[in-house]
């Protein structure tokens, strides 16, 4: 059970790096700027000077972590974008055993209360099974379907429908 | 099909509170509206007024149930008080079918004697005729239980007019939205906020002996079921396990409930409650969901809905557990299944061409028959003479009520003026 958890949370950090190493631009070799701080003002090839460099150190606490990720209609599948929203929650679990959150589930207005309260479940139980393989706890984490009792956008449209079908991932100490 | 719009506003003063009771009534074309007469009651009483207008009352039923058209007051050649001094002739001349009259009369510091009679204009005879004891208290119910005879004498069917109908609210205020549980008198009156929380509260459902409501609370951000006696405003909580605690609904019995369980994985199944042990049974173990059980009126099966097929469909299963069987196959959203109480006509929301609508089957024949006409209706629920149900549309952003009866030929539209309103459900027939 440990070794599989340690082999999620490997995983894990290998699909975090590969986003992260996203967000750093690509050197531009056209940029004039490029390379200008390495010294020599020289034209020509190797004259620029590429130096020691330094390793980056991923930072899950950095920046503005999304509490939110929304679902498209009739899908309870995380979006590929927002992986790496999940992924770094799972990461401060893991990290800080004292953490917990509460997965509240929603879904759109459309059709049966009660059955909506199952389907926003189906949406949170998506972020909870992704949370727990990549390492935060079972006792780290409830959940709480709200169906279409709670909305963040009211109006009978696509676009307040696409805001209501949502978990948000709320820290709850 | 053309439909006649008749615009009715009752307005009255509600004990809780003045608030306003809208009604209106659409009624499809087709139903001949039978004309009667209610003529004003006799009053004999000490110096005050009567405590309650109760011809009023008996012509807002009658008007209300879209079959009758009671003729003006001021219309009337006669105004009799009692069944001696009724001249038929005046009333054929009107081309009124039948004629109520009665009198109130003040027994004591609060009691009263509410008394009436019905007649066939055409026939000449007594069809019904009554007494009852009344307070200033119960005389509104009273009316209700004179129009409730009236109407059964005069259609066939059951009158309804001494019912409740529980629903909830939701309004925003400030930067809380606000959810209510109301219950009131089936024309809207004497409504009264029985739960009101910051946390949504949804489903509830009417015990058989119309004393309980149980329902869903999302107090503390947990669903939990709980049950709460009317009379005392005093609820328990039944069920409060982790993950969906949901879908709440009596056995006929009322000793056991059928809800919803989730567990921490997810998982909706049917459960089968005993309220007074709190010990609970598993009825359905399939990895789909599961949910919005109900009982038929024999208590033999539950009903409930289930996505084991892709989409959600009603099955039911036998209330001791087993093989579920399939009920529905028309169209491609079926859900929240509701038997009438005799048990003929099973109501749901069905998907209608992109429209969710209330939609009724007949049980034995199978066909189904949709009921309303909005996009978003939802939540139906019977009332205790089967012939009528009750469910929540749209109004631009809002949620209101209407009623519907199950063919379909009288449609008619209550707004209590209290914000969105939903998941109204219908008592069952009130004991004295």
């Amino acid at each position: 059970m440990s070794q599989y958890k340690l082999i999620a949370v490997s995983l894990c950090f290998a699909l975090l790096g590969g986003c992260a190493s996203q967000d750093i631009p690509d050197p531009d070799p056209t940029d004039e700027t490029y390379g200008s701080a390495g010294g020599a003002d020289t034209d020509g090839y190797g004259s620029g000077g590429l130096g020691e460099g330094e390793a980056i150190d991923y930072d899950p606490t950095a920046g503005e972590l999304a509490q939110i990720v929304y679902f498209d209609f009739d899908s309870y599948e995380l979006r590929p974008e927002d992986t790496d929203i999940v992924a770094r929650h799972a990461l401060q679990l893991a990290d800080n055993s004292g953490l917990s959150v509460r997965l509240e589930g929603h879904a759109d207005e459309r059709g049966s209360r009660e059955y909506n309260i199952g389907l926003a479940e189906r949406r949170a139980q998506t972020v909870r099974r992704l949370l727990l393989i990549q390492g935060a706890s079972a006792s780290q984490i409830s959940t709480v379907s709200f169906g279409e009792e709670r909305p963040a956008a009211f109006g009978s449209n696509e676009e307040a429908w696409a805001q209501n079908r949502r978990v948000e991932i709320k820290y709850t100490n | 099909m053309r439909k006649f719009l008749v615009h009715i506003c009752l307005i009255s003063t509600l004990l809780a509170g003045a608030a306003k009771a809208e009604l209106t009534i659409e009624i499809t074309e087709g139903i001949k509206r039978r004309p009667v007469a209610v003529v004003p009651f006799g009053w004999e009483g000490n110096g005050q007024d009567m405590p309650v207008e109760v011809a009023q009352v008996i012509s807002n039923d009658l008007t209300r149930s879209g079959r009758f058209a009671p003729i003006p007051v001021d219309d009337m050649l006669q105004k009799p008080t009692t069944g001696v001094d009724v001249d038929f002739d005046d009333w054929s001349i009107l081309g009124v079918e039948a004629v109520v009259v009665g009198r109130v009369t003040q027994t004591g510091e609060n009691a009263y004697d509410v008394q009436f009679q019905l007649f066939d204009v055409f026939g000449r005879d007594q069809l019904v005729g009554y007494r009852m004891p009344a307070s200033r208290g119960t005389m509104r119910r009273v009316a209700h239980r004179a129009a409730d005879m009236i109407y059964e004498k005069l259609t066939g069917i059951k009158g309804v007019f001494d019912t409740k109908v529980a629903y909830v609210t939701a309004e925003q205020r400030g930067n809380k939205r606000w959810y209510s549980l109301y219950v009131a008198d089936q024309d809207g009156e004497n409504e009264f906020k029985i739960m009101e929380d910051d946390d949504p509260i949804m489903s509830p459902a009417w015990s058989p002996d119309s004393r309980r409501l149980a329902y869903v609370s999302f107090d503390g951000n947990r669903s939990s079921i709980r049950v709460q006696t009317l009379r005392t405003g005093n609820f328990i909580e039944v069920s409060r396990k982790p993950g969906i605690n949901g879908a709440p609904a009596f056995s006929p019995d009322g000793r056991q409930l059928v809800i919803t369980l989730g567990g921490v994985d997810g998982n909706l199944d049917i459960y089968v409650l005993d309220i007074n042990t709190r010990e609970s049974r598993r009825i359905t173990t399939h990895r789909a969901i599961d949910t919005e059980g109900s009982w038929s009126p024999d208590g033999r099966y539950i009903y409930f809905t289930s996505d084991r097929a892709g989409g959600p469909q009603i099955y039911r299963v036998a209330a001791n557990g087993g093989e579920a069987e399939r009920v529905t196959f028309e169209g491609s959203y079926n859900a929240r299944p509701r038997l009438s109480p005799d048990g003929l006509k099973l109501a749901m929301v069905h998907l209608d061409r992109g429209n969710y609508r209330i939609a009724v089957m007949d049980v034995q024949r199978k066909d189904l028959l949709v009921l309303s006409a909005g996009r978003q209706d939802e939540s139906p629920s019977f009332a205790p003479n089967s012939d009528t149900l009750i469910y929540a549309t749209r109004q631009n952003r809002d949620g209101v009520l209407e009623s519907v009866t199950a063919d379909g030929l009288i449609r008619q539209r209550l707004a209590s003026g209290q914000g969105d309103v939903r998941e109204p459900v219908w008592s069952p027939f009130q004991r004295f």
